[in-house]
């Protein structure tokens, strides 16, 4: 099935691909830099904690499906498991035509639900050590490392649409927006990072 | 802005809620036999009190889970988050509140 909606990779085109060059302008060589990891492959997971579903995938993914708010399960390089709700996760990882088919047999005929929602989110990706002042300034989330460690990722919002944020380092931050506010939260991002381009007095 | 604590998430803001009116208000077991007015009571006709009224709210901004919560309606205080399905706690049973 996932297969009939495969595009040839070298017709595709990621959300914020025609504002590649906008982006690089807008990075400040030391301190910020804005970018999109395109093609990455995203999971939606569904099942109740404590059920046989559960198990099965938690099994199936490596790395477990987190318990709590903010948990992520596994590392972004390989495979990660982003907590949505309860009885929701989000499985991101490098491209991998494979992974949806993969979990969906592994759920099998458990109550719950395994869907490839690769397209359905871009990923731009912020890094550098002003990262969290350009965040700030517009989302509700408290991003202060004490409440929001490495490895931490949250529904929340920015610039007044819903995102998933994820800090996935030190100083770096995944930003997922619903693809169709890519160009929305790539032109925020960069208006909120000029102001950085000056040393502050 | 107001913090509500969601049962899953935790504290946010109050614009990531959706408000799902009064909470505990049963499907009828036999909505057919019911007369019109009756229905009409079922549908349409909600508590408005003033003081501590049990709600339904939805995380939508998150987790979009529903749950319940006791608020006080004069000082919008929330009192208590609970599961939905959960039967109400009592009131005097609550240590202090979430605000």
């Amino acid at each position: 099935m996932a297969n009939d909606t495969l595009i040839k990779n070298e017709t595709r085109v990621s959300p914020a691909a025609h504002l590649y060059q906008e982006m690089a302008d807008a990075s400040v060589p030391g301190a910020l830099s804005l970018s999109e990891v395109a093609f990455s492959t995203k999971v939606s997971v569904r099942c109740a904690p404590g059920s046989a579903g559960f198990d099965a995938v938690a099994t199936a993914t490596g790395v477990g499906l987190p318990h709590k708010v903010g948990e992520v399960r596994g590392e972004v390089d390989t495979v990660a498991v982003l907590w949505l709700g309860p009885d929701e996760f989000l499985v991101a990882a490098p491209e991998d035509a494979q992974l949806a088919a993969k979990l969906d047999q592994t759920l099998g005929e458990n109550p719950g639900q395994v869907v490839d929602l690769s397209a359905n989110r871009s990923v731009l990706e912020l890094t550098g050590a002003k990262a969290p002042l350009v965040l700030r300034k517009s989302c509700p989330a408290d991003l202060h490392p004490r409440a929001f460690a490495v490895n931490h990722a949250i529904t929340t919002s920015l610039a007044n649409i819903p995102v998933l944020l994820w800090r996935t380092g030190e100083e770096s931050w995944r930003i997922m927006p619903r693809a169709s506010f890519t160009e929305h939260t790539v032109r925020w991002l960069i208006d909120a990072m000029i102001e950085f381009r000056t040393e502050s007095i | 802005m107001m913090l509500i604590d969601c049962p899953h998430c935790g504290p946010r803001n109050e614009n990531e809620f959706g408000y799902g009116g009064e909470a505990h208000v049963a499907y009828p077991e036999n909505p057919a036999e019911l007369t019109d007015k009756e229905w009409s009571r079922y549908l349409f006709y909600r508590g408005n009190k003033k003081g501590i009224f049990a709600e339904r709210w939805v995380h939508s901004g998150g987790c979009r889970k529903w749950f319940n919560a006791l608020r006080d309606t004069v000082s919008y205080e929330f009192l208590a988050v609970y599961g939905a399905g959960e039967a109400q706690p009592e009131i005097e049973k609550i240590q202090g509140g979430t605000r």
